[in-house]
């Protein structure tokens, strides 16, 4: 696999949010507006880039049986870093993103990735690894926050939109009309990529715990196409 | 008193974890199809929530304030959060086997469940008492159990139905999500003013 490849997969063929169903919680959370939505996404990236790089330096140095805990202390300093950095130089995003901003440490892209990938790979692909799938979690929280957004508030970015500011749906930016936008977009992802199997869709596959449960979650059959 | 039962109820129907406020979401899509997996994961969220709030909120208040190091919090929790679980693990298997078998299987899932870092968080971050903190606690547990098993009979009806080919699977369920949460919608401000 060339670098190039492994910067697009994580955006379009192993997407984390819309193929692998990854890191939901804060998608559909922080996905009612734009801004919020780059700023989760940028926070996210960082989070991975930097986790990646540094799993994947230690990963002859970390035992095998401690590494999940290993990982988690990891990125959780690097979730207090950025939780700083925010804090100090951006307090609108701190105050819009809030909880999930250091919920980021149990996002499961992020420990799936050091997982699946920055564990078994050198520091220079598990670098553009953890920039292709932080640049795909940000286009899907991009691609749902323009829909909630010009919908539902009519605005894009805060910028009133002529006729739909004043016929705006503002169920859309509310806890259902996540559910929804987001339902509809695996749908469309499913329509047109029907050709590429899913096969690392949401289940045991892409699971960091797989090992622990044994598929006993039954997550594995969610997929049933 | 009366706090408590507000704290309570809004914690089960109006911020909701799961419907309303979308933590837990992993769990509540990939282990809701069945009814007694629902439940026993939901059970061992409830447990795990209250355990850990009992552990985290004297950490912060009698540790980590003091000493200003409330910059740590976000590590200092997810630590002492995957510890308690795998503790509590040991412990139920030694002790009480049989609610081992029915709840071990799910605790190890918890450790990364956002839900439980985010009650313990939201606690600290909303100013709560003790008693307030676990009062939250047990009703965050509560709302994500009435919501797994709501959505665990919602989907065993969605089984037998005719979806289109691109629906099948992942995207019906959200729909099928969006709905149930629009219904829990129906439940804002109607505690405020039971007790108003």
């Amino acid at each position: 696999m060339n670098k190039l490849q492994n910067f697009t997969k994580g955006i379009i063929k192993e997407n984390p949010v819309l193929v692998l169903v990854l890191g939901t919680c804060p998608t559909l959370a922080t996905s009612t507006n734009v801004m919020s939505a780059l700023g989760m996404g940028a926070a996210a990236t960082v989070v991975l880039l930097c986790s990646n790089i540094v799993i994947s330096a230690l990963r002859k140095i970390i035992p095998d049986k401690v590494r999940i805990p290993c990982f988690i202390v990891l990125i959780a300093g690097f979730v207090t870093m950025v939780q700083l950095l925010v804090k100090a130089f951006a307090p609108a995003l701190d105050a819009s993103l809030g909880i999930y901003l250091p919920l980021i440490v149990v996002n499961c892209i992020i420990l799936g990735r050091a997982e699946m990938f920055a564990q078994k790979n050198k520091v220079i692909d598990s670098a553009i690894d953890g920039l292709g799938m932080g640049a795909g979690f940000t286009l899907a929280l991009v691609a749902m926050a323009t829909i909630r957004e010009v919908f539902g508030n009519g605005t894009f970015l805060g910028m009133p939109i002529p006729v739909l500011s004043e016929n705006h749906i503002s169920i859309l930016t509310m806890a259902p009309g996540g559910f929804f936008v987001f339902g509809l977009l695996i749908a469309v992802v499913n329509r047109f990529f029907k050709n590429k199997p899913r096969k690392k869709s949401f289940g045991c596959a892409a699971c960091p715990q797989a090992e622990i449960c044994g598929g006993s979650c039954s997550g594995e059959e969610v997929n049933n196409d | 008193m009366t706090k408590l039962i507000i704290i309570l109820l809004s914690a089960v129907f109006i911020n909701n974890y799961v419907l309303s406020r979308f933590l837990g979401i992993c769990p509540f899509l990939g282990v809701s199809k069945k009814l007694d997996s629902a439940t026993g994961m939901s059970l061992a969220v409830i447990f795990v929530m209250m355990i850990s709030t009992a552990v985290t909120y004297p950490i912060q208040m009698y540790l980590l304030i003091p000493n200003h190091l409330e910059y740590l919090q976000t590590i200092v929790f997810i630590l002492v959060i995957a510890a308690l679980v795998q503790l509590v693990e040991i412990t139920l298997k030694r002790f009480i086997p049989s609610l081992h078998k029915s709840l071990g299987v799910y605790l190890p899932l918890i450790t990364t469940n956002c839900a439980v870092l985010g009650v313990t968080i939201l606690n600290i971050d909303e100013g709560y008492t003790f008693l307030e903190a676990m009062v939250n606690s047990l009703g965050s547990g509560l709302g994500f159990f009435l919501a797994m098993v709501m959505f665990s009979g919602v989907r065993s009806k969605l089984e037998g139905a005719d979806i289109p080919k691109s629906f099948k699977g992942l995207p019906i369920t959200l729909i099928a999500a969006s709905i149930t949460s629009l219904s829990f919608m129906g439940f804002g401000g109607v505690i405020e003013n039971l007790f108003a």
